[in-house]
């Protein structure tokens, strides 16, 4: 009986038998806290074992601040500190409040790699699973425990196989439609409890970032974690910045069990938008056209790359945001600011009268911009929309092209017909 | 390890085990600013129709069972902690909220999965005993049933007392 690729990573952290249903004892590559869950880590560790508390691995232990960044509030400042200051004692690591968001400094840093296991307080953490990781959020005692003995438990779930057919979509339609078609298919428990593993012909042709923002959502599905196989790209890039070369995914066996084998067509995709209040309340854009829009909010795990920025910028370089529109955008991390100082993007959103602030998690996290009030609406390109989650307004969640559509025209606009037929304001 | 005791058979009006018990029904948010667990208790289910005087009538050593996904929902550590401080000695369900299940077994609460219980005839207060190395459930009348038998983690962490105490078994 052949084993799935969850299998197959747990079997190289593990000495239990790795079977659906077991549970088993991982040795964990990476454990993290942020600064939400990480200073509640630092104090259990402290009342559990004392002050002086030895942690398994401090090479292998990190803090990555990307909530509220910079602290904005007393409380969150003395958290932050609180952990710098444990982390100066053990000889711990600190991606500080300037470095953006935890799972994407990951990915950029070599924290985390291809057939890698990885755990932190960030409830998406599973985004990792875009590069072939094992990520896993987890509570703060789970945490504790992680960065004091280097092992987590976890049950072996089932895994599911999701198929992409069809011709591969073009801009203006994006990576997150193809997310939100997926999430429209399968439902907010379409995933439950599951490892997924995605393949098809235009699965192998997403890039990094497109990768990022499919697996990004496997939360909102129900699921514990999407997979995609990593290709010679990505590969790539981990043996450079691990400094290892032998970084290797393991591939599923041939005759791996699948609980279930679900189709998902996309001949056709449209521009799709999910509806508040619920991410799988997806509908195609142009049959919900024409609400007046408030705010923007380009960003976050999901779609806060460089390409991301890139292709709202297609869209700002040709007209400014709509009068009345506030539009914000929030790089995901130092590295993806930086490269889009040096080519210019930052300059044509601030030119198109876009808000731009520091790397994070942006009006996800309730720390930053971002956050709507009651009445407003806004066009996010995270991956919530829970009444409440970015404030009291109502949130829709789209891609970033049609994000920066509708701050162009001030409300709810297909890029397609937007693009066809110039401007329509 | 074995338990023996009285049982609770969570059903609704159908005379069905409820499904989905969520974390608000077992210890609804109004408490959560509680953190003593000798007082946790008095609060168990009181959310649930038709279970709300759970609390008054169970007494040390009770066994619940329970259907589907009991205690999905939040992550709050409470909804096991009621059933502690009532000194429920197990709580055997269908299946459990993924979360509820690491938040029981890290803090050394016994939990069984028995799926198809449902289908068992137990009635609430049978006398059962239950060995949770085989699974083996055992009504005093000679009602039977077979639920899944602790993993080897979950018997570990238990036998230690919980997971810190399980991680100081580690370093020795
Ligand atoms: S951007 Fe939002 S969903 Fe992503 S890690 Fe930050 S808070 Fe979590």
């Amino acid at each position: 009986m052949g084993h799935t690729v969850i299998e197959k990573i747990f079997m190289n952290h593990s000495s239990d038998e790795v079977r659906p249903g077991n549970i088993v004892w991982l040795d964990i590559d990476t454990r993290t806290a942020r600064d939400f869950g990480g200073p509640n880590v630092v104090k259990r560790l402290e009342s559990v074992y004392g002050e002086d508390v030895a942690l398994a691995d401090p090479l292998k232990t990190y803090f990555t601040f990307d909530c509220v960044v910079p602290a904005n509030n007393i409380p969150y400042a003395n958290n932050q500190q609180l952990c710098r200051v444990f982390a100066r004692e053990k000889g711990m690591k600190v991606f500080d409040v300037d470095s953006g968001i935890g799972s994407h400094v990951a990915v950029e840093q070599g924290l985390c790699w291809p057939g890698s296991i990885y755990v932190g307080t960030d409830s998406h953490l599973n985004i990792l699973g875009a590069v072939g990781c094992f990520g896993q959020g987890m509570g703060d005692a789970d945490i504790a425990f992680a960065f004091k003995t280097g092992r987590t438990w976890f049950e072996v779930p089932e895994t599911i196989k999701v198929t992409f057919k069809g011709e591969p979509y073009q801009f203006p339609v994006t990576a997150k439609d193809l997310t939100l078609w997926t999430l429209r298919n399968l439902g907010s428990r379409g995933a439950l409890g599951c490892a997924v593993e995605f393949t098809g012909d235009v699965i192998d042709t997403l890039s990094m970032h497109e990768r990022i923002t499919l697996s990004s959502m496997v939360t909102e599905m129900g699921g514990i974690i999407g997979f995609i196989q990593p290709n010679e790209k990505i590969l790539n890039h981990f043996q450079k910045v691990t400094g290892n070369n032998a970084v290797s995914m393991p591939l599923p066996d041939a005759d791996a069990v699948y609980s279930r084998a679900i189709e998902i067509d996309i001949a056709g995709l449209k521009p799709q938008i999910a509806c508040p209040p619920k991410p799988d309340n997806v509908k195609d854009v142009e049959d919900v056209a024409g609400r007046p829009v408030n705010g923007v909010f380009i960003g976050s795990c999901t779609n806060g790359r460089v390409e991301d920025f890139h292709a709202a910028a297609k869209i700002f370089s040709r007209f400014p945001v709509h009068e009345g529109v506030m539009a914000k955008a929030v790089p995901a991390t130092k590295g993806v600011f930086g490269e889009l100082l040096a080519d210019g993007t930052i300059a044509t959103l601030y030119n198109a009268g876009v808000i731009i602030s520091n790397p994070g998690c942006g009006g996800c996290a309730s720390g930053q911009i971002g956050m709507t009030g009651k009445g407003e609406v806004q066009i996010s390109t995270s991956n919530r929309n829970f009444r409440g989650k970015q404030g009291d307004g109502d949130t829709y969640l789209a891609s970033p092209v049609v994000a920066a559509v509708c701050a162009v025209t001030g409300k709810i606009t297909d890029p397609v017909a937007f693009l066809k037929e110039g401007v329509s304001r | 390890m074995k338990f023996s005791g009285r049982i609770w058979v969570l059903t609704g009006q159908d005379g069905r085990l409820i499904d989905d018990i969520d974390t608000d029904m077992i210890f609804h948010n109004r408490y959560l600013a509680e953190t003593d667990i000798a007082k946790m208790g008095q609060y168990a289910l009181d959310n649930l129709a038709g279970w709300e005087d759970f609390a008054k009538k169970a007494l040390p050593g009770d066994i619940v069972i329970a259907g589907r996904n009991f205690g999905a929902g939040s992550s709050r550590q409470q909804a096991v902690d009621c059933f502690k401080s009532l000194k429920i000695s197990l709580l055997i369900a269908e299946s459990f909220g993924a979360i509820y299940k690491r938040n029981a077994i890290n803090s050394a609460f016994p939990i069984l999965e028995a799926p198809g219980i449902s289908d068992a005839d137990f009635v609430n207060g049978d006398m059962v005993e239950v060995d949770s190395a085989t699974g083996e459930i055992s009504g005093r009348d000679g009602k039977r049933f077979k639920a899944r038998p602790f993993p080897q983690v979950q018997a570990d962490i238990l036998s230690a007392g919980g997971l810190f105490q399980y991680a100081r078994r580690l370093e020795r």
